[in-house]
């Protein structure tokens, strides 16, 4: 009670000072997606009205997105819209964007969920064991197959799991996605491959991580001073060691949720599953402006909250105070 | 006894490459070119790394004269060849196209997304960085605040969203590729522009009058440039990786042009009968990225002064 107390005391000014670094940091970001509205070639109402727009429609969608006004006005109902929580209305669904994301997001986050457990399931295994081994055959086996697997697009792998295990094989199918509501076997087998699929990179980028901070940690004094002692070197590894080198790991952890919400668009391609990162790249083949903006503005806001996590956990992890 | 992640910079102080007077190393002391490569060339992964990158560069400059077919002409009598095929050395697509043709001309679309994007990040986020660097203050605090939100969006979806916008074509997908670069460029230059700012030289320079541009250009340049590389190496596989991704996905070349992620896309239709259409782009697009984060990482361990590997 007293040391946890005492770490929220330690980290509250930390995060009081993240927030508000948070807020510059959005208003760039708000006013760089707005912005995007000026890399339109030619008349932007026509293109997001599409190829065979009337002259109604697409003075329609002028007057509706405002376009007609000047540019600083534009903004502050962009702005002013985001604060109540309207991202506009999607051209192509018709559907206001937010409905869109909120009705969409279990299943990305789903996906999302499967990929980084697969990630952490394999990455921490391999990079301790890596580490502890460090310069033998294991730790070359972990890093040329982390190196390998960073080097994989995960649409390329994706493909491969899809057509190999789903099609050829069979043994898990290669499109599509159940909720978790109806059961968890037929959740969890229409996101084991595509989860791979996402979770690969993510995975290399830990276990590598891992590995160099692990072994940096194991040639320090109080490891050396536990194994003098008599400690079992398991213990000193998993007990000791590893939540010291688990701090840099938490920070590329937190960089892989972004990475990670990227990849779902191309990964939700490849199985047929309607998530988040369909519908992002269903908006940006029909160049619906509201909808790319919205997606952005919110990827953008779980990247900078994902960071915010990996701050606040590496407070409360490092007593000896500020990570950066 | 510190546990903050190691940098991704290593330490580039050290005697310009470029000293005016062009004084002789002292004895004992290997000049850092000469250093760089021994440490460089040393290792046998950092050599085929090269000779993949040399090769893919190579068939990219010569595909027009090299490729034995025209890529995108049809032959509806050949369709689906398998490799080593009279007339088709790695077989033929759905459409009965020379998958070689197609991979060669593929590599030209990789290597001029991978050329125009890095020289747009270099453009965009060489310059500011330079001046954020050595002037620090107001300038320093706004262009590293742009590249701090820059940095907050997912590299994928900011060149999905910029392509959206722009309009789906190669060019559009190079110059949004580019854009994901400027911020990274910028954040790698800057920091090595402040470790070499306090260094006695730029100190000694700066005493005696020199213009600040003289001094970007003369002093702080070569010594960023180390650094610089590595990254460029590694942007390098992330520019084939997202132009592959985004031609996969319909935005980048447009059908029947050939790029390694259209032919993965249309390979899907012949796996029934072949899959090599998909065997062979997946190749292409993996060794390639490898062989750029391998050159980056390599060039990483061979910069600086002595730092042996963890």
């Amino acid at each position: 009670m007293g040391t946890a107390s005492a770490a929220t005391a330690r980290v509250l000014p930390l995060v009081g000072r993240r927030l508000l670094l948070l807020v510059p940091l959005m208003g760039i970001v708000t006013l760089a997606t707005f912005s995007l509205v000026f890399l339109i070639p030619g008349d932007p109402a026509h293109r997001i009205a599409g190829e065979g727009a009337s002259p109604e429609q697409i003075a329609a969608v002028r007057a509706n997105l405002g376009l007609d006004r000047p540019a600083y006005e534009q903004f502050f109902s962009f702005v002013g819209g985001l604060l109540q929580g309207d991202l506009g209305t999607s051209y192509t669904f018709s559907t206001p964007v937010l409905d869109m994301i909120l009705t969409r997001m279990p299943v990305t986050v789903s996906l999302t969920a499967v990929a980084m457990v697969f990630a952490l399931l394999i990455g921490i295994p391999a990079g301790v064991l890596a580490g502890r081994r460090a310069g033998r055959w294991q730790d070359r086996v972990v890093t040329v197959s982390s190196t390998v697997g960073l080097a994989t697009p995960n649409f390329v792998l994706g493909l491969l799991l899809a057509l190999v295990i789903g099609v050829n094989l069979a043994w898990l199918p290669a499109t599509g996605y159940t909720p978790l509501s109806e059961g968890v076997w037929p959740w969890l087998q229409h996101l084991l491959l595509p989860g791979i699929a996402l979770g690969v990179v993510a995975a290399a980028e830990i276990a590598r991580q891992l590995r160099a901070s692990l072994s940096d940690v194991l040639r320090q004094d109080y490891v050396r001073t536990a194994v003098a002692k008599g400690m079992l070197p398991r213990t000193v590894v998993w007990k000791h060691a590893l939540k010291n080198a688990l701090m840099p790991v938490i920070t590329v952890i937190g960089i892989q949720v972004g990475y990670l919400l990227g990849g779902t668009a191309v990964v939700e391609t490849v199985f047929g599953i309607k998530g988040l990162g369909d519908f992002a790249v269903q908006s940006v083949l029909a160049g619906d402006l509201p909808a790319i903006q919205g997606m952005v503005v919110f990827a953008v806001a779980i990247t900078v909250l994902a960071s915010l996590v990996v701050d606040i956990t590496y407070g409360y992890l490092n007593p000896r105070g500020e990570a950066h | 006894m510190s546990l903050v992640p190691t940098p991704d910079i290593p330490p580039v102080v050290e005697a310009p490459v470029t000293e005016p007077s062009g004084a002789p190393s002292p004895p004992r002391h290997e000049s850092p070119r000469r250093r760089f490569l021994r440490r460089f060339t040393g290792p046998w992964t950092s050599r085929a790394a090269l000779f993949v990158v040399a090769l893919w560069l190579f068939v990219a400059v010569t595909a027009t004269w090299l490729a034995p077919h025209d890529p995108v002409v049809q032959d509806l009598t050949a369709r689906r060849l398998p490799p080593l095929s009279p007339d088709h050395l790695l077989g033929t697509d759905s459409l009965g196209r020379d998958t070689l043709s197609r991979l060669m001309y593929g590599a030209r679309v990789a290597a001029q997304a991978a050329a125009i994007s890095v020289l747009v990040g270099l453009a965009f986020g060489v310059p500011p960085a330079l001046l954020a660097g050595l002037l620090r203050g107001p300038w320093d605090a706004v262009f590293s605040r742009i590249a701090d939100a820059l940095l907050s969006f997912p590299p994928l979806l900011l060149a999905l969203a910029i392509v959206g916008v722009m309009g789906p074509n190669l060019t559009n997908a190079m110059l949004a590729i580019g854009i994901v670069f400027i911020p990274r460029f910028f954040r790698v230059v800057r920091a090595a522009t402040l470790a070499v700012r306090e260094e006695t030289f730029i100190e000694a320079s700066r005493s005696i009058g020199t213009p600040t541009s003289w001094v970007l250009r003369r002093h702080v340049l070569p010594n960023v440039v180390s650094p610089l590389a590595v990254q460029i190496s590694l942007a390098l596989g992330f520019a084939i990786l997202a132009e592959s991704s985004l031609s996969f996905l319909g935005l980048g070349v447009q059908a029947p042009e050939a790029s390694w992620g259209s032919m993965l896309s249309e390979g899907r239709a012949a796996w029934f009968y072949t899959p090599w259409p998909i065997i062979v782009p997946a190749t292409a697009v993996v060794a390639c990225v490898l062989a750029c984060n391998v050159l980056g990482d390599s060039m990483a361990d061979s910069v600086g002064r002595e730092r042996t590997r963890a």
